[in-house]
């Protein structure tokens, strides 16, 4: 099958700022795609090229087989789009603007529509300019989720949420990929994408750092160990791949590569293990690793 | 702290934040008053004119209603017939926008937070936002004498026509003040105050049309309803005659108290809210606004319905005067030179309606330029973003807003000329002439007012940035050529730049199709251009 959305050596500048810097993205059809980065590191330019709102200077875009700059309004007939910020009419009342945005797309589900607006708890007669950002971001979600398309692209859509709403949120997105639609969700939110996302790429500076499943993207970084042992275990701290190893009484703390994993293990069972907990990285841990911000050591955590 | 606190470091920040914007409009309104006044004193050369121009005011109950009341044959007292009204308007709305912005709309966009959990009192924001408005109508005010004594108007005469001209700003922007406690938002606070000075305006108008004329003949008394008007008490003031110095303590008195109404009701209210809560919108939309065309009429359907309305009832006026032409032109022998200039061998009544005409469609074409800026704060504000990530193409979305635009203006000169055909055949029984002279000749100029618009688009499409500079210099510049080239005897080749010169001057000439078919390609051409720029930039995006 073919990929719903890539990019390869995607740039865009604006005068002298390289907002994207050879981003090469690769979304396949239905999964649900994190799309993970710290503000300014290019989430929502790469979603405007994708949409065709913005203009790309070099390398190459296909978005549901088509060029997004070029295909735009077919496109968009085919996808939703729920930007980060969402500006609405002030005059107009929710229920309205819900169905402006449903109708421009070219219809929407009128079940669906309900079951949303229940189920995100809006009140669609209060007019746009009185809502809150998270109310604003309930109407875009609802008229994206309420369409028929085979793609969303999500720019940090539940930034405005409370965690109940969060909760509908992750929920919405789970039925959608259920049904076989396909989710680029664009975050900082680490706990969203690791509750959403089957695969992640990692955007920094304009460039994608890091891209696979979250499995396989834990290997690239250090899990937590903790155990006890019947004899003390000599020379760990100097085995390779041993990080921040910490002591109180027969407790032992460290961390360690994935790649060292079985000799730290073997080295371990000599000593007579009693009790080991292994505590796999955090999204929050490997993405700071690719900010270059050091990640104090579990033990040292005090 | 006390309720204050923080007031004069607040008043620093409005005033950084309108260094702009406050000057504009200060400079607005000096050109204006200069614009009005340097007219009048070219017109009314000799004692004989100005008797006449007086007398010819106090007596026509239309020149009582949209010029003021007659207040003498002194030089001032004509030119604050003239334009008093027009100045007081401009002052009062750049009062009470001064006083929304720095307070309702400081709520809306969330500064206003900021300051509140700052250092400063409960009153402080809407003490600094008055502060900043009475100022800037203070400085209006300074302007305004300053441009009367340039012209060589008496000094005590200049000096209360300022202080009036304040007064009516500093009562606008105290009214704003309170709309702006009262209303549920600040788009509702600013229609709110511009509400209040258009009843002050109705007030004074219904007042001067019921007075009777003074006994010298070239003044009017005017009726209960005129002082009850702040803009009816500035134009009693009678500054260049019998100067009115209680006028001044009228609307000191009116402001103060205004403005301590709002203050006690600042504490009545939170935050981001009126005393009035917003009505609830509709559940659904209704089946015609789901669409581009849907969405760009409920986008334009206000502004065009108050200026189809306000051109509507000026055109009735202007047909109604259409009865007395001879006797209008009859008052300054410049005036009759100019306008028998624009066309040899026509009748009076012609020229009439060509002159008439003419001014007020190019005033109509203000409308377009209003309407077509939104399409650049669609824009600016975001909202055009989530439009075109839906199936709409750039191209659609532009020229939707383009096509209600022009209908619009077609409908306001429609409304303009067909007005006046009513008023003219009303009045005078003979509609033919009505409708050749006040419809034919507002219509003719649809061309030139798609040049205006086509030219807006262009600016939209390839310098957003300076679309709205672009869009209200060539109103401005077609406005001032229009007006005031006959009269100051401008080159003909700096009127060329205007679209409106070109226009034939009907119905004192013949429809001649060639300029008008011109026009139309110019126009037509800006946008095809406009389009191809438009489909290829990047937009302008927030956040």
């Amino acid at each position: 099958m073919t990929d719903v959305i890539r990019t390869a050596g995607l740039v865009k500048t604006f005068g002298a700022t390289r907002a994207l810097d050879g981003v090469d993205l690769q979304v396949s059809p239905g999964e649900v795609h994190g799309f993970l980065g710290p503000n300014g590191a290019g989430k929502s330019t790469t979603m405007r090229i994708l949409l065709g709102l913005l203009r790309r200077d070099a390398g190459e875009v296909r978005l549901l087989g088509g060029d997004p700059w070029r295909d735009a309004v077919d496109l968009h007939r085919r996808l939703a789009y729920v930007p980060g910020d969402v500006h609405l009419w002030p005059n107009l009342s929710g229920g309205e603007a819900i169905d402006l945005f449903g109708a421009l797309r070219g219809g929407l589900d009128e079940r669906r529509r309900a079951d949303l607006i229940e189920r995100f708890s809006l009140d669609p007669t209060k007019r746009c300019g009185t809502y809150s950002k998270g109310n604003r971001q309930k109407v875009a979600l609802i008229a994206g989720f309420a369409s028929d398309v085979e793609l969303y692209l999500l720019d940090e859509p539940s930034s405005g949420l409370d965690p109940l709403m969060t909760q509908t949120f992750n929920d919405v997105v789970r039925e959608a990929r259920d049904a076989g639609r396909t989710v680029l969700l664009s975050s900082h939110v680490l706990a969203e994408v690791e509750a959403l996302g089957d695969r992640v790429s990692i955007i920094r500076d304009g460039r994608i750092v890091e891209t696979g499943t979250l499995d396989e993207l834990r290997h690239l970084t250090r899990s937590t160990i903790e155990v006890q042992t019947v004899q003390p275990v000599p020379g760990l701290a100097q085995l390779p791949g041993v990080h921040g190893l910490s002591a109180e009484g027969d407790r032992i703390r460290f961390e360690v590569e994935p790649a060292e994993l079985d000799t730290v293990l073997a080295r371990l069972s000599r000593a007579g293990v009693t009790a080991l907990t292994c505590t796999p990285p955090t999204l929050e841990e490997l993405f700071l690793r690719h900010y270059d911000v050091t990640v104090p050591a579990a033990g040292s955590r005090r | 702290m006390t309720a204050l606190t923080g007031t004069g470091r607040l008043i620093r920040l409005a005033l950084r934040r309108d260094r702009v914007l406050l000057p504009t409009w200060i400079v607005v309104i000096a050109g204006l008053t200069a614009a009005i006044g340097a007219s009048v004193v070219g017109l009314y050369g000799t004692v004989e004119e100005r008797f006449a121009a007086a007398s010819f005011s106090a007596a026509n109950v239309v020149t009582r209603i949209f010029d003021g009341p007659a207040a003498g044959t002194e030089l001032g007292s004509l030119v604050l017939m003239e334009g008093y009204w027009l100045l007081a308007v401009v002052t009062g709305l750049m009062g009470a926008q001064a006083v929304v912005r720095h307070t309702r709309h400081d709520e809306e966009t969330g500064r206003a937070e900021l300051i509140g959990a700052a250092v400063v009192g409960r009153r402080a924001r809407l003490a600094a936002a008055l502060a900043l408005a009475v100022g800037a109508t203070l400085a209006a005010g300074v302007a305004a004498t300053l441009v009367l004594l340039a012209l060589e108007l008496p000094f005590v005469g200049a000096l209360l026509a300022g202080a009036t001209l304040a007064g009516n700003g500093a009562v606008f922007a105290a009214v704003a003040a309170v709309a702006a406690q009262v209303a549920a938002s600040a788009r509702a606070a600013n229609g709110s105050a511009a509400a209040v000075i258009g009843v002050a305006f109705l007030l004074r108008a219904v007042g001067d049309a019921l007075g009777d004329v003074g006994e010298d003949g070239v003044s009017v008394v005017s009726a209960w309803p005129s002082w009850v008007s702040p803009i009816g008490w500035g134009q009693q003031a009678r500054a260049f005659e019998e100067p009115r110095w209680f006028v001044l303590l009228l609307l000191g008195g009116a402001a103060t108290i205004l403005a301590a109404a709002a203050m006690s009701l600042v504490g009545r209210r939170d935050l981001g809210a009126g005393l009035v809560p917003p009505r609830p919108g509709p559940r659904r939309a209704a089946p015609w606004l789901a669409s581009t065309l849907g969405l760009a009429w409920r986008l334009h359907r206000g502004p065009l319905l108050g200026w189809a309305t306000a051109l509507g009832v000026v055109g009735v006026a202007f047909g109604i005067v259409g009865e007395s032409a001879d006797e209008l032109f009859g008052l300054s022998e410049d005036l009759t030179a100019a306008i028998e200039g624009m066309a040899a061998d026509a009748g009076l009544l012609e020229l009439y309606f060509a002159f008439t005409t003419g001014l007020l469609a190019i005033a109509a074409s203000g409308y377009v330029v209003q309407a077509l800026l939104r399409v650049r704060t669609e824009e600016l504000q975001g909202r055009v973003e989530a439009v075109l990530a839906t199936a709409v193409s750039r191209r659609r979305w532009l020229l939707v807003h383009l096509l209600v635009a022009s209908a619009g203006l077609a409908t306001v000169l429609g409304l303009l000329g067909g007005g006046g055909a009513v008023g003219y055949g009303l009045v005078t029984g003979d509609w033919r002439a009505g409708v050749e002279g006040m419809l034919g000749g507002a219509m003719v100029h649809l061309p030139a007012g798609l040049v205006l618009a086509s030219l807006l688009v262009f600016a939209v499409a390839v310098h957003p940035r300076t679309a709205a500079v672009v869009g209200w210099t060539g109103f401005g510049v077609s406005f001032v050529f229009g007006q005031l080239g006959a009269l100051f005897e401008l080159p003909q080749a700096v009127l060329n730049l205007s679209p409106f010169t070109h226009v034939p001057t009907v119905p004192a000439e013949p429809v001649t199709w060639p300029p008008l078919v011109v026009l139309t390609a110019i126009a037509t051409a800006l946008v095809v251009v406009a389009v191809a720029v438009h489909d290829r930039r990047d937009l302008v995006l927030a956040s």
